[in-house]
């Protein structure tokens, strides 16, 4: 018995998921070698318990938060946490003043730096530069380079200069314009005299109307800015990426590229235009981040197309967190971890317990009317089901390595829901088998016809659950997501068993003896299915249909008739010595 | 279950038919009665009840206390409130941290002296502040355009893989029968909405979706299929895929019902209120009401909406004329003719 393709292609496939399966537990493996992968996926808040972290605004004295403040601010927080990883942390309001951020799990330095810092970006241009103070860090040569956009005029220097430029005595003459010195007072002068670059904190941030006196991040230059020509509130994305030369070479160095809306362009293209005819530092440009200056490149070129490109001692991390701050827009006010206690689980453990032995005992129940509706047939059901729940199981765990999913209570549920899913695929894969046999045709034949209608039905049913899997992931924030990705995850898992697990099984098992000869308790007898016994694996179609199908073969002219009843009256009308296909064995 | 594989084989050759696309004005009826209801009484009940995630509520802190044992504090709050469904955890090593619904003054006060003697300790040592949603307007936002895109990307989807724009609507229908269903059953029964509860619609939505799509698969298997000469009218052909997929309609529902059926026993009778009763109740009922309104709204309404189609209308004519000359003519071929009468 020579293998017929069928068979050749149901091992292929076999062979197939075997792989997928032994990849998906060594990746598995590699992640736990290497540290930070585990052999069980991590829980969320509701079940591990994790991190409250309280969030207190900086006010200076009699500043009060309105609730409106109070609530952009959970946004644009709930926004950079979910950006990085699907944690499904909780972010609330307390007491109408400050915030409370819980996560699961224990945060670092930098997943604090990422909540609370406030990431108020401004575009000042520099009235003076000069070495800081005494006491203040050497100066290690600026990192600050000169990139503003896609001019790519290689390195100018932003080494500070010492500019000795004479204040204005009086302010008596209104400035013309933001590079305008007469901005500088007396008073602004003597302050800068004595700023050190230790005293900036986070909160020093002047109004966008006036001057504002800072240093480099690094404390290596200090400055006296001019108003604020663009904010961050012009961006309208940010991304971060390696710095590219013209010949498209990565130097790299990794850096935020900015992308401005129309006001902020135009406010950019003006800016530059006027600061790349001044002098010395007056031609210098700085983004000032959260009151500290992280870069201040010369303005070598007008940039009109809005997409400014900022370097400074950036990594991939930091960069990557910059730009998901920018993006979703700087916080209304600065905040601080006013205290950070570890909480426990909201929900405890009996909940995922019982949620675990309420799965169990639905799954018992769904094994016994599987095996009583389809007898034999039943153990497919089961094997698909635990082959399903192996790959998801396992995929769970990947993700919640490498994206920081964690598996809540809602999740579990949901993924004890999308059993009755994955059966279903099953299910309408057997009925339509069934239906084949009904028709008279063999087993053979019939698991193949079976499967050609109803893969059509699964995958566009499944698309449809696709669909809606990958908008909520796109667009929605909070628990949607992980709720999201859950259905994704189980609607591609439904896909991959149903066609590399089940079809090939069937195909295999249509070819034993057992299920071939239709024993009654394989669940694909053709007798208790209404076609009648003709013989070894033959069958003739059902009275009903035979008789509903000679009658109309009789009554009407045969050229009058549709293909498929002129087939099937051929079929009868050639007698019981034709096999209706099962011929092979 | 030799009666049961008896019933599907009848289903499948049509001798046996339940007539659902002809009696849709019933079936249009059953709805509209269940949307009023759905939609009448929540209102009479005084609205939905929604969670401390979605309105914010009250929070005490204890500190500085001996045991940071949860069962105290929930006998505590349920004492004063006995509605109340406290969301207890431990803070640091020392703390506990009790939320519930928004209390009044007085509630507050009565609580915080209750939970000070629970654990022994000065009433000074339990902070009581309001808290704020951790469902914020913000993810309602996001979640409903999330939603709306959905749900018109879904459409687009499906008049393309039918290739008629009406299956669409007639899914949406359907779908939106569901859902109103559903939020009217936590309406009246007074269920809090929780998050777990929301992502329980949002799964019923896929599911009702899904259901459709299958059924709609069969139908449009078995309209291609007519040909010119077809005794079937249009109807009788969509009713015929009902028919073929009842089994499998009701072979998938209880499977997936099983489950979450058990999820819900156990949710509500062995731990009372929480995350496994909101998101089960949701779903039995959303997962009944998808399989139910698909069978009796969408078939018979797709039915209706093409039935109207000169094309269509034309064929029928034909396919009834047919019909009525087998049935006079049948002298012998009595069953075959009741099979395709009853269809």
């Amino acid at each position: 018995m020579a293998k017929s393709s069928p068979t050749k292609k149901a091992w292929r496939s076999l062979s197939w998921l075997g792989v997928i399966i032994i990849g998906l537990i060594a990746l598995n493996g590699v992640g736990v070698l290497t540290g930070g992968g585990s052999w069980t996926p991590k829980l969320a808040l509701d079940l591990e318990g994790g991190t409250q972290i309280t969030l207190a605004p900086k006010l200076e004295s009699g500043q009060t938060v309105s609730s409106e403040q109070l609530n952009q601010a959970v946004s644009i927080i709930r926004q950079r946490i979910d950006s990085s990883g699907v944690s499904e942390a909780e972010i609330n309001t307390q007491g109408g003043q400050n915030i409370v951020v819980s996560i699961p799990g224990t945060p670092d330095d930098a997943t604090l730096n990422r909540i609370e810092s406030s990431a108020k970006l401004e575009f000042r241009p520099v009235l003076i530069a000069s070495a800081p103070s005494a006491d203040s860090v050497g100066t290690d040569d600026s990192t600050a380079t000169p990139t503003p956009g896609a001019t790519d005029d290689a390195a100018a220097e932003a080494t500070p200069e010492a500019t000795e430029s004479a204040p204005a005595a009086t302010p008596s003459v209104a400035p013309t314009d933001a590079s305008d010195l007469n901005n500088i007072t007396p008073a602004l002068q003597a302050e800068f005299d004595s700023f050190q670059c230790s005293d900036i904190d986070t909160s020093n941030v002047a109004p966008a109307d006036q001057p504002l006196i800072t240093c480099e991040t690094d404390g290596s230059v200090k400055y006296i800015l001019g108003p604020v020509e663009v904010s961050g509130e012009n961006i309208s994305d940010a991304t971060n990426g390696q710095v590219t030369t013209q010949s498209g070479a990565t130097t790299g160095e990794w850096a935020v590229n900015i992308v401005f809306d129309s006001t902020g362009t135009k406010a950019f293209a003006d800016v530059t235009t006027r600061l790349s005819g001044l002098e010395g530092a007056q031609n210098q440009f700085a983004i000032v981040l959260d009151g500290s200056v992280i870069s201040a490149p010369r303005t070598l070129a007008v940039i009109t197309d809005g997409k400014p490109q900022i370097t400074g001692s950036f990594d991939q991390d930091t960069s990557k967190a910059l730009a998901d701050q920018l993006k979703f827009g700087a916080l209304p006010i600065s905040f601080t971890v006013q205290s950070q206690d570890t909480i426990s689980a909201t929900l405890g453990s009996t909940q995922l317990q019982s949620g675990l032995i309420a799965g169990l005992i639905g799954l018992i129940l769904v094994v016994l009317y599987s095996l009583v509706q389809y007898r034999l047939l039943g153990l497919v059901t089961v094997a698909s089901l635990v082959v399903a729940g192996v790959v998801t199981y396992f995929l769970i765990t990947l993700l919640s390595w490498r994206e920081g999913y964690r598996l809540s209570l809602a999740g579990v549920a949901g993924l004890i829901v999308a059993i009755g899913i994955t059966a279903d695929s099953f299910i309408v894969y057997f009925e339509r088998v069934r239906d084949e046999l009904r028709d008279g045709r063999g087993l053979v034949s019939g698991v193949e016809a079976g499967w050609r209608r109803a893969i059509r039905t699964i995958l566009a049913s499944d698309t449809v659950n696709f669909l809606a899997a990958a908008v909520l992931f796109i667009l929605a924030v909070g628990n949607v997501r992980g709720f999201a990705l859950t259905l994704g995850l189980t609607t591609l898992v439904d896909l991959l068993v149903v066609a590399l697990f089940t079809h090939p099984v069937l195909q295999l098992l249509a070819r034993t003896k057992f299920f071939g000869d239709g024993h009654k308790f394989s669940g694909l007898d053709p007798r208790a299915l209404g076609a009648v016994y003709r013989g070894r694996a033959q069958f003739q179609p059902s009275a009903e249909v035979a008789s509903r199908k000679a009658s109309s073969a009789s009554k009407e002219a045969v050229k009058r008739q549709t293909i498929a009843e002129r087939k099937a009256a051929e079929l009868i009308g050639s007698g019981s010595s034709t096999s209706t296909d099962g011929k092979d064995s | 279950m030799a009666s049961f594989n008896q019933f599907g084989n009848d289903l499948h050759t049509g001798k046996l038919s339940y007539n659902i696309v002809g009696r849709r004005k019933v079936w249009y009826l059953v709805a509209g009665i269940m949307i009023l209801i759905a939609i009448l009484g929540p209102v009479l009940r005084g609205g939905f009840t929604f969670g401390i995630e979605f309105t914010g509520g009250s929070e005490f802190v204890l500190s500085e206390i001996s045991t940071q044992d949860q069962g105290p504090a929930a006998d505590a709050v349920t004492e004063v409130v006995p509605s109340a469904v406290p969301k207890i955890s431990a803070v640091g090593s020392d703390g506990i941290r009790v939320q519930t619904d928004q209390l009044t003054d007085t509630e507050s006060r009565e609580v915080r002296a209750s939970l000070a003697s629970a654990y022994n300790v000065d009433p000074a040592q339990v902070t009581s502040s309001f808290i704020g949603p951790s469902w914020g307007q913000d993810i309602t936002a996001s979640a409903i355009r999330a939603l709306l895109t959905f749900l018109v990307l879904a459409g687009v989807v499906m008049a393309l893989y039918f290739r008629t724009w009406k299956m669409a609507v007639a899914a949406m229908v359907a779908l939106l029968h569901d859902l109103v269903i559903t939020a009217g059953f936590y309406g009246i029964t007074g269920f809090e909405i929780t998050p777990a509860a929301v992502i329980g619609f949002l799964t019923i939505l896929g599911y009702s979706l899904y259901d459709t799509v299958v059924v709609f698969d069969k139908i449009r298997e078995n309209t291609s299929l007519d040909g010119p000469e077809s005794r079937r009218t249009f109807a009788d052909s969509v009713n015929l895929a009902v028919n073929q997929t009842l089994v499998r309609s009701i072979n998938t529902s209880i499977v997936a019902v099983l489950p979450v059926a058990s999820i819900l026993v156990i949710g509500a009778f062995v731990l009372g209120a929480g995350t496994l009763r909101d998101i089960s109740l949701a779903l039995l009922i959303g997962m009944l009401v998808g399989t139910y309104s698909t069978i009796f709204i969408a078939a018979p309404l797709y039915a209706q909406m093409r039935e109207g189609e000169p094309e269509i209308r034309k064929r029928d004519k034909k396919a009834l004329a047919l019909k009525a000359k087998a049935a006079g003519t049948a002298v012998t071929g009595t069953d075959a003719a009741r099979a395709d009468v009853s269809a």
